[in-house]
């Protein structure tokens, strides 16, 4: 066993001073193949923070959102019409939602203005999201204005700033009481936005919707499972035309990698020539170049994957953002939770080194099989 | 001791070039002695050389070494007995471009699996021997070609062999150069080295270095000349 370490301990010298004797070949084949590693990291951590990210939120929301229709468009739920839904069997809760679209001027941005259900805010004071907190530069105590609709100003101040780590559903959030709410935006009493419907046991949930159009034919029942659903299609949309490009990407590194193996120069030829005639085996040559193709595509694999992480999670998607325009439509703008997944990483790994090893060994092969003595008619 | 037995050896067998480069060879190599194969060029001097040396196998015929029978033996078994009991000296020096000349002599050592450190003090050890410590470190392709043979001397030695043996060693050094690679073998032999090599130049043929010469034309052994062992 002893031998055997130190053997390949000897190899992977070798090996090392052999790339650091052919520079440009040794750096031209990094740099292509980081490249790779890094569009294909990107790509997926991209993709599955983002995957994980709609996930989390949804997971959050009542089973089913429902909304009044007139003329087929989504109204004000008049007063007594959660009172006229009554009670339907699985239903654990029902509660009317309050909430609507701010538009700030001084920051042409929109902000999303709600009553908490699950919290007591005193009257004049508001929650807010961490994006306010960075543009308006509000932090708790302070006070801030709103023009509203009407024209009139109304001055709150903030209690609180909700925490980053959700930052994808709060960014824009403003949380405030139920009259102060009302008085703002001049909302009609009695009159929700829409109603939640929380359902315990999913396979009640097409049930309940069913029911509810029953009860009320001017609504539409919004079931979170169709939301998920529309979402996965979207993402897997995006992710298989991603995937599309990406394998021509493979196809192409494929090609250059064989090309860049199979042409072993005349003088590698000669060196493996050399090394078989003074006592290496064809077994001992091929671990050689095994570690040398290892060693590029580790070195590739762990370069590209830590630039991908970085510029997934720090620098926001910034190069293929606009191959992904879709996505933005859903969430504007926003920093995504950094995470790792072992699978995704092991997945990646499978599909960058293993092939690139195996291209390098073919050839080699070849070279490795040949008889000792043709280093001696050279 | 190495004994070849009716060694036949053919090239492109059974196409319309085939070619039989040896065609039936009997010799002894003594050990610890400095044997010479000499011959016009094409008679098979390197062809027989590969095949004393373990690089290439017979056609036909029996390699013996140490009255063991290797030429059956799989190509593991004899890259293993190439580098436990020979060590090689091309014609081209063949040392690999790039790395240093202690570099290049541990190369042989690899597979073994024997420590860096142990390598490396023998190749010092060697390198002291042959005069050439103080190009240690040099690239080998700055080294001038007596210097290139030296160090392809200590990689041939930094296993230990038994036997050394070197093509047409002296073709690319002048005669200075060459008589003193011959003083070189000299005292290989004398410490118990057998050495085979094969030449036309008539400075090594005729050294009074050399024990025994074997003549070959045409792929046959025609001649063999054994000579008393005189200090040259
Ligand atoms: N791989 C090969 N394929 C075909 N023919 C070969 C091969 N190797 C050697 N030969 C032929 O075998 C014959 C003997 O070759 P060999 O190299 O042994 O001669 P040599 O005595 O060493 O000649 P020189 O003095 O020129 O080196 C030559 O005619 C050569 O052309
Ligand atoms: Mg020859």
């Amino acid at each position: 066993m002893k031998p055997w370490i130190e053997k390949q301990h000897h190899l992977i010298d070798f090996t090392a001073q052999s790339l650091a004797r052919r520079k440009g070949k040794s750096l031209g084949l990094l740099v292509v193949y980081t490249l790779l590693v890094f569009v294909l990291a990107s790509v997926s951590l991209y993709t599955h923070a983002l995957r994980n990210e709609a996930t989390r939120i949804l997971a959050g929301t009542p089973e089913i959102v429902l909304q009044r229709l007139i003329a087929g468009r989504h109204d004000l739920v008049p007063p007594g019409y959660v009172e006229r839904i009554g009670r339907i069997r699985g239903v654990q809760k029902i509660e009317g939602r309050l909430w609507g679209y701010y538009y700030d001027s001084v920051l042409k941005a929109n902000y999303t203005f709600m009553v908490a259900a699950d919290r007591e805010i005193a009257p004049g004071e508001i929650v807010v999201g961490p994006a306010l907190e960075r543009t308006r530069g509000l932090s708790e105590g302070n006070g801030i204005s709103f023009r509203s609709y009407s024209g009139e100003l109304h001055t709150f101040i903030a209690a609180e700033v909700l925490p980053h780590e959700s930052e994808l559903v709060s960014a824009d959030l403003v949380l405030m009481n139920e009259a102060d709410f009302r008085r703002f935006f001049a909302y009609p009493a009695g009159h929700y936005t829409d109603v939640a419907l929380w359902v315990a046991n999913p396979l009640e949930v097409r049930n309940v919707g069913v029911k509810l159009l029953d009860a009320l034919p001017d609504s539409r029942p919004i079931l979170r499972e169709e939301v998920l659903r529309t979402y996965a299609s979207i993402f897997d949309w995006r992710e298989g035309m991603m995937l599309a490009l990406l394998s021509a990407a493979i196809l192409a590194f494929g090609i250059f990698a064989w090309e860049k193996a199979a042409g072993l120069s005349a003088e590698e030829k000669r060196e493996i020539g050399i090394l078989k005639a003074i006592g290496w085996e064809t077994g001992d040559v091929i671990a050689m170049k095994f570690w040398e193709g290892f060693l590029v595509s580790l070195l590739a694999f762990l370069i590209g994957y830590v630039t991908a992480y970085l510029h997934v999670f720090h620098f926001e998607f910034t190069l293929f953002a606009p191959v992904l325009k879709g996505w933005a439509v859903l969430y504007p703008s926003f920093a995504l939770t950094p995470q790792i997944d072992g699978l995704q990483v092991a997945t990646l790994f499978v599909f960058t080194v293993l092939p690139y090893t195996a291209a390098t060994l073919v050839p080699i092969w070849r070279a490795a099989t040949t008889d000792p003595d043709t280093v001696m008619r050279s | 001791m190495l004994e070849l037995a009716n060694i036949r050896k053919v090239f492109n067998q059974g196409q319309h070039n085939e070619y039989w480069a040896l065609k039936g060879i009997d010799l002894e190599i003594p050990p610890a002695q400095v044997s010479v194969l000499k011959g016009p060029s094409g008679s098979g001097k390197t062809t027989l050389l590969t095949i004393l040396g373990c690089l290439a196998r017979p056609t036909e015929g029996r390699v013996r070494l140490n009255r063991e029978d290797i030429s059956g033996l799989p190509e593991r078994f004899l890259t293993e007995i190439r580098r436990r009991t020979f060590g090689f000296i091309f014609q081209q020096f063949n040392l690999i471009r790039g790395l240093s000349a202690v570099e290049n002599i541990i190369l042989p050592g690899y597979p073994g699996g024997t420590p860096r450190a142990q390598l490396l003090a023998r190749a010092e050890a060697l390198l002291a021997d042959l005069q050439l410590a103080h190009r240690r470190d040099a690239k080998v392709e700055w080294l001038s070609g007596g210097e290139q043979q030296r160090v392809a001397i200590c990689r041939a030695l930094i296993n230990d062999p038994e036997i050394l043996v070197a093509d047409e060693p002296t073709a690319n050094l002048d005669s200075k150069l060459s008589a003193e690679f011959l003083l070189i073998l000299h005292r290989l032999a004398e410490s118990g080295r057998t050495v085979i090599l094969t030449s036309h130049d008539p400075l090594v043929v005729e050294s009074a270095v050399v024990d025994r010469v074997y003549s070959l034309r045409d792929g046959l052994l025609i001649e063999v000349q054994h000579a008393r062992r005189a200090a040259p």
